[in-house]
């Protein structure tokens, strides 16, 4: 029994039952589909993540997205003067994680591709697109570029989901996209 | 020859056990779990926080107690425990004693100043971190230098058990062949724990000096690439201790022995080989780590490490039904498992372990660490529905069916009030399974982890949750309810048991707890030449469900924004 030592000294010789050799083979062949549908879907699906990314600061940081609120806010929104940033479709655009808030507030064009810029200033943050439910981690000193091509109109929440201190649950950003 | 008069043989099973290594078992089990108390104590208050309508605790206690839930469970009531079932498998199985006693109590002393160090300091308010710790949020010097010490300590541990396998070898206690495939499993999870250990000395070690001012920079990335290291192959040391508990359970229920040792070993082995680079899958949608990277790491190591589980998955079960089919419930497909003691908590908590680990933590799993899929599911409520799932469900209602057996061998007393052990399995059981598929509901919806108002009350933009995301938070709550109250009373009995159970005696009782082992072979058992059949289906069913829980996901990725 498997308490005590195998009834066969020398077990690495005993033939293997059918039913284990089948389910092996059938197990390896599923390991190898699921290893498949990775590549598969970098060629031919459309959500995939580039490794586009770059050692930043936050000073470096804060500074593009300030020159992009600049030049493109149209509006500001709430309590506290949110700017609601419209850059031209095919532009590069930024948002920025800190305690605690995504700034700035984004209108984008449906079927449009934009490339989206991400970091944080402080801690670790998490972009969760909602009700989309795409979801990225945001890392300080990293500024990450991904390609997005929102494919509805309507309003979506960005939450953080990367906890990030006390106030981590009222950490909330827009995106508009017409 | 170790002196004779410091064993003891259990007038039950005929194990023998060496009175230190024994002492030791019994502590650190006893401190495991109280560490599952505290956990479930916790986790209680986190399920009732998070479900919308009761909401509970404040934030600031939320992010507080929910740090200490995780590193109380997820760290010390499975480590501590795993220690217990390290030093059983080394000593007890070989017929041994243990190597350096001095050492091993040295490392049990660590181990309790490390726990109680790092839980001081949470409690103490400025080290709500979460288990992940992640630079640069940081917690009070003494959280990291208590996991540290806490750290060593298990690691002295582990080579206590080592150089108990190097003194039975060379005492030849257990005969001239290999060691049991149970405590085969254990050196597994022995080696990943020592591979775990020193990864988590790269990191904390560092972390700790830049807390103190010795180092003025840690790379949040770096971080997390190492944390994972050791995040995630510790989580792989419960897989291969849960799956040694299985073979053992099944071996002392049923007197059942392996299909073939050849493959539940080689299974075993690919957990060394392959589990530790699955940490990949947390680091998914993380800034600049190449996809290249993230596939090699998530489809070679990992989906390697699932084909042993797989294993596992068809080896345990087919062990028990050929052991019940040899001894007659040879009839149809499933009268095998039928005939099981479903009464017996030992049984039931292993079947059930079984059944929530692969079908709720083991899909799910792999569902998640796929590159892309990753992106509908990081950091959603459906992370932590998945690891309650293997960790919950699978690792600890599995140690918990151990306990049943092993307290009456150790303690020398009957559990009380076994009407009730019969239940607290399913009860417990139940409890996990709902906990951990509503959650992973909720997360699909979108809703986070690690939140304390889904609500956004006083955010400065409001966001709405789907209805479906409240009910499947209120069901969430009922369902811990029921988990904490099978949880409550396995504590209860096992507690109880101890200090008040009946006294079994020196000699042999009435209640016999170990089964005699089953002729080998598995000649004239079966239908239509397969001699494990029933197990085989119960596995296709498995199979099934996996290929259309994966691919459902991909379609549902399919309909988000584009991302490239
Ligand atoms: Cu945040």
């Amino acid at each position: 029994m498997s308490l005590t030592p195998p009834a066969e000294r020398i077990w690495w010789n005993e033939p293997i039952e059918a039913v284990e050799l089948f389910w092996v083979a059938i197990a390896l062949v599923w390991a190898l589909v699921m290893f498949f549908m990775m590549p598969y879907w970098h060629i031919y699906g459309k959500q995939n993540l580039s490794s586009e990314a770059y050692r930043t600061t936050p000073e470096m940081y804060t500074k593009k997205v300030q020159a992009m609120v600049d030049q493109y806010t149209i509006r500001k929104e709430t309590t506290r003067d949110m700017p609601v940033v419209a850059p031209p479709a095919g532009a590069d655009i930024y948002m920025l994680g800190r305690l605690w808030e995504w700034y700035p507030a984004l209108e984008l064009e449906k079927g449009q591709s934009y490339r989206l810029h991400l970091s944080s200033v402080d801690w670790q943050h998490g972009f969760s697109l909602q009700p989309e439910n795409i979801n990225l981690q945001v890392i300080p000193g990293y500024e990450m570029v991904i390609k997005i091509t929102p494919n509805k109109s309507g309003e979506y929440s960005v939450i953080c989901n990367e906890y990030c201190g006390i106030g981590h649950h009222q950490m909330i950003g827009k995106i508009y996209v017409k | 020859m170790a002196n004779t008069a410091e064993f003891r043989t259990c007038p039950d099973t005929g194990l023998l056990f060496h009175k230190p290594a024994e002492t030791l078992m019994k502590l650190n089990a006893v401190v495991g779990i109280v560490f599952l108390l505290i956990g479930g104590v916790l986790g209680l208050l986190m399920g009732l926080t998070r479900w919308p309508t009761v909401h509970l605790l404040q934030a600031d206690s939320f992010y507080m107690l929910l740090t200490a839930h995780g590193v109380s469970v997820l760290i010390f009531w499975i480590i501590f425990f795993e220690i217990a079932v390290l030093y059983f498998t080394c000593t007890t199985l070989l017929k041994s004693r243990l190597a350096g006693p001095r050492w091993a109590w040295l490392g049990f002393a660590l181990m309790v100043i490390g726990s109680i160090t790092t839980m001081v300091s949470i409690f103490q308010g400025r080290s709500s971190v979460m288990m992940t710790s992640y630079v640069p949020m940081s917690a009070e010097p003494h959280f990291y230098l208590g996991l540290i010490l806490f750290a060593v300590g298990a690691l002295i541990g582990c080579f206590v058990f080592l150089g108990t396998l190097v003194i039975a070898r060379a005492e030849r206690t257990y005969g001239d062949g290999s060691i049991p495939l149970v405590t085969f499993g254990a050196l597994t999870a022995c080696i990943i724990a020592i591979f775990t250990i020193a990864s988590g000395a790269i990191i904390l070690i560092p972390t700790f000096l830049w807390k103190i001012g010795y180092i003025n920079h840690i790379d949040p990335l770096m971080y997390r690439i190492l944390w994972w290291g050791m995040g995630h192959s510790s989580q792989q040391i419960n897989v291969s201790a849960h799956i040694a508990v299985w073979y053992a359970v099944m071996g002392v229920v049923f007197g059942a022995r392996p299909l073939s040792e050849k493959v539940s070993r080689s299974a075993f082995l690919l957990y060394i080989l392959f589990l530790q680079l699955a940490s990949a899958h947390h680091l998914l949608v993380d800034p600049g780590i190449g996809t290249e990277w993230k596939i090699f790491n998530t489809s070679y190591a990992m989906y390697l490490a699932v084909l042993a589980s797989m294993i596992h998955g068809l080896t345990v079960p087919g062990a028990m039904e050929a052991a019940q089919r040899k001894r007659g419930f040879n009839k149809g497909l499933f009268e095998w498992l039928r005939k099981a003691p479903w009464g017996n908590p030992t049984f039931a908590g292993v079947f059930l372990s079984i059944l929530i680990f692969g079908f709720l933590g083991g899909i799910s799993g792999v569902v998640m660490g796929t590159e892309q899929i990753n992106l509908i599911i990081h950091n959603t409520l459906y992370v932590p529905g998945h690891f309650h799932a293997t960790v919950v469900g699978g690792t600890t209602l599995a140690f918990m069916a151990l306990t049943y057996w092993l307290v009456p061998i150790l303690f020398r007393r009957d559990i009380i009030l076994p009407s009730l052990s019969k239940f607290q399995p399913y009860l417990f059981g139940i409890g996990m399974s709902g906990f951990c598929l509503f959650m992973m509901g909720a997360g699909t919806l979108g809703v986070p982890r690690r939140h304390w108002d889904i609500s956004f009350s006083g955010a400065i933009f409001g966001h709405q949750f789907p209805e479906t995301a409240y009910l499947l938070l209120g069901l969430t709550g009922i369902s811990v309810i029921l988990a904490v109250i099978g949880g409550g009373l396995f504590i209860l009995q096992i507690v109880g048991s101890v200090f008040f159970g009946r006294k079994r005696g020196e000699t042999k009782s009435a209640t016999p707890m170990i089964a005699e082992m089953v002729a080998p072979g598995l000649h004239g058992i079966g239908m239509g030449g397969i001699s494990v059949p029933g197990t085989l289906v119960l596995a296709l069913v498995f199979l099934t469900s996996f290929i259309l829980y994966y691919f459902v996901n991909w379609k549902y990725l399919s309909q988000v924004w584009g991302l490239g």
